[in-house]
């Protein structure tokens, strides 16, 4: 299983990327495994305000359909249209290419509740 | 696989032609008409008779074959309910002749709201709503319209996470905030603490699911009870699962305000495929002006439609819900009586606790040794190379068997639900626990393959679900 050591981690399993003032965020490749096959993801759109660990998106799968949720509170400033058209690039590239979205966040502290790539790895 | 109609086509051939009407043909101007032919198949009369044949013959019904996923689509439903629900007498009315005609039909109605207040413990029923989740909706409707005529903010629904999934999905649609509640890990069970944590002054109601979605009954509900009406909030029953406990407790007894029952599920309507349902709402007399009108009414002798309630959340459904269903469940009840009903729930849990005995010391069973009609397996430690349940599930129909619930609860990961239903005997039972064992146990080590294949002995092998969700092909050719 792929962990890069370079990102944050919730314990949603979402994935964290730090640029400056903003965070890119997008789902483990553990959590694409047990998802299996996404199908379809709905995103917020760019403008929205979104509240730490509070549903942002969905990804649904043929198995079911999953929240994902903002890593901290701050407001959707960009948006990964390519899987709405293209759902598998969350399944076969979740770091790269099948990133979600861009959080523009409020207060920096937030981020220090997250996990290091060690600390998710012993969650799952 | 049967050919379609479109593919037995041929030109030359036909069972049944229209002669084209020459005069009034003339008289259809020539802009307004098709100018090519219609697409339809032209087929022998044989052939056709065959074709739908030997489509029915490829039916899975309850006569045929062991349903494990239960009351959700389909349980024992006596055919007497079905020659009631034929009967002319009932068929035959329509919503809008006088009421003095309909007296039978209303006091199908009348009496059956008074058998579910005596099954169930609550004060007054309506029998509107289509289904379990706009009974859900319903009730939460009434809820809001309670709060506000009391001149109170509260906007918040918790969830326990053990709930069915439609119970946010209503409240969210009814205008409330959702409040997820994390159930306790071993039985989904709601812990006292963290209810406590987010019980505020905002919250409208808790909606519990009894049993849950583990199967399990929920332990402290009297606690809950007094926690949830010491903050001045509701509590809700989600009675989708009430075949487990019929006879047995009444949520108007454990202090529950507002309940659903699906009489589809626990009172036998044929339902598969989604329809049609009911889903009749229960509530304490305090919020009886609240629900939705018209009102079946007894005066003197005769029954009436009370439209006149003015605090009333209005009309849900267009005349008097699905008649047919309300009556089939007031032949079931009827028929069955409280000694019954008390029986056919006693004999659901007591199925599904002698397979869960089967299956106990195989399979991994999250929520314990005891569980009411239904119980959850959760094989994922057994699986090796990359099986999964969804590869069980489609084994199982090479057996014959429709498949059970499966990813359902959220909670459990790569769960199998099954609820055997009362009516299953022990030899129905043992057979299906021998093959869910077998393709667990055995196959998925040793036949790796059959089972990535499966199913490979239906009229259609394995559908490929994700491009069907990505790319459907909604149209022949």
């Amino acid at each position: 299983m792929n962990i890069p050591q370079d990102l944050l981690y919730t314990k949603t399993h979402e994935w964290v990327k730090i640029e400056e003032n903003k965070i890119k965020v997008g789902i483990t490749d553990f959590a694409q495994h047990e998802i299996t096959d996404i199908v379809h993801v709905e995103l917020p759109e760019i403008g929205t305000g979104v509240k730490k660990e509070q549903p942002a998106a969905v990804v649904e799968s043929v198995k079911s359909a999953f929240d994902i949720y903002a890593p901290v509170s701050g407001k959707i400033v960009e948006i990964n249209n390519n899987v709405l058209g293209s759902p598998e690039l969350v399944n076969n590239s979740p770091y790269e290419e099948g990133y979600l979205f861009v959080i523009e966040f409020f207060n920096k502290k937030e981020l220090d509740d997250l996990l290091k790539a060690n600390d998710y790895k012993k969650l799952v | 696989m049967e050919k379609l109609l479109n593919e037995l086509s041929s030109e030359c051939q036909s069972a049944y032609g229209v002669e084209c009407d020459v005069a009034i043909d003339a008289q259809v101007p020539e802009n307004l008409k098709r100018g090519i032919p219609l697409g339809l198949p032209s087929i022998t009369e044989n052939d056709l008779l065959r074709h739908f044949t030997n489509l029915s013959k490829k039916n899975y019904a309850l006569s045929t074959v062991f349903y494990p996923l239960g009351s959700c689509t389909m349980k024992y439903n006596p055919l007497i309910n079905e020659r009631i629900a034929k009967n002319d007498a009932f068929n035959n009315v329509h919503p809008y002749q006088p009421i003095e005609t309909m007296q039978g039909t209303l006091e199908v109605m009348y009496e059956l709201e008074k058998d579910l207040c005596e099954i169930t413990g609550m004060d007054t029923f309506s029998l509107q709503q289509a289904a379990g989740a706009h009974g859900e909706f319903a009730g939460l409707l009434v809820i809001a319209k309670y709060f506000k005529s009391i001149r109170q903010k509260r906007k918040k629904i918790i969830v326990p996470d053990s709930a069915h999934g439609t119970n946010p999905a209503s409240a969210a649609f009814a205008g409330f905030e959702i409040v997820p509640l994390k159930s306790e890990l071993d039985d989904g069970s709601v812990s006292h603490d963290k209810l406590k944590e987010v019980l505020t002054s905002e919250v409208a109601a808790l909606m519990l699911t009894v049993p849950n979605t583990l199967g399990i009954f929920e332990k402290n509900i009297v606690k809950i009870s007094k926690l949830i009406h010491d903050n001045g909030s509701l509590l809700y029953y989600d009675g989708a699962n009430f075949n487990a406990v019929m006879g047995i407790v009444r949520p108007g007894d454990m202090g529950f305000d507002v309940m659903h029952i699906n009489l589809h599920k626990t009172f036998s309507t044929p339902h598969g495929g989604g329809g049609p349902g009911s889903g009749p709402i229960g509530v304490k007399s305090f919020l009886e002006p609240f629900l939705p009108v018209p009102r079946v009414e007894k005066k003197k002798d005769k029954y009436v439609l009370n439209y006149k309630k003015l605090k009333s959340i209005g009309k849900l459904k267009a005349f008097f819900g699905n008649f047919p269903v309300i009556l089939r469940a007031y032949a079931y009840v009827k028929a069955l009586g409280g000694k019954g009903l008390k029986n056919v729930s006693k004999q659901a849990v007591l199925n599904a606790n002698y397979m869960l005995a089967k299956f106990k010391d195989k399979i991994n069973v999250p929520a314990g040794n005891r569980c009411m009609h239904e119980f959850v397996l959760s094989p994922k430690p057994l699986f090796k190379n990359d099986i999964r349940t969804i590869d069980i599930a489609k084994r199982l129909l090479d057996y014959g068997y429709y498949a059970p619930t499966i990813y359902f609860p959220l909670i459990v990961d790569e769960a199998i639900m099954i609820e055997p239903t009362e009516t299953e005997s022990k030899e129905t039972l043992d057979k299906f626990v021998n093959v869910v064992n077998k393709i667990i146990l055995e196959e998925s080590c040793q036949e790796l393959q059959k089972l990535k294949d499966a199913p490979i002995n239906t009229p259609v092998r394995r559908l490929n679900e994700v491009e069907a969700a990505r790319k459907p092909i909604l149209k022949w050719k």
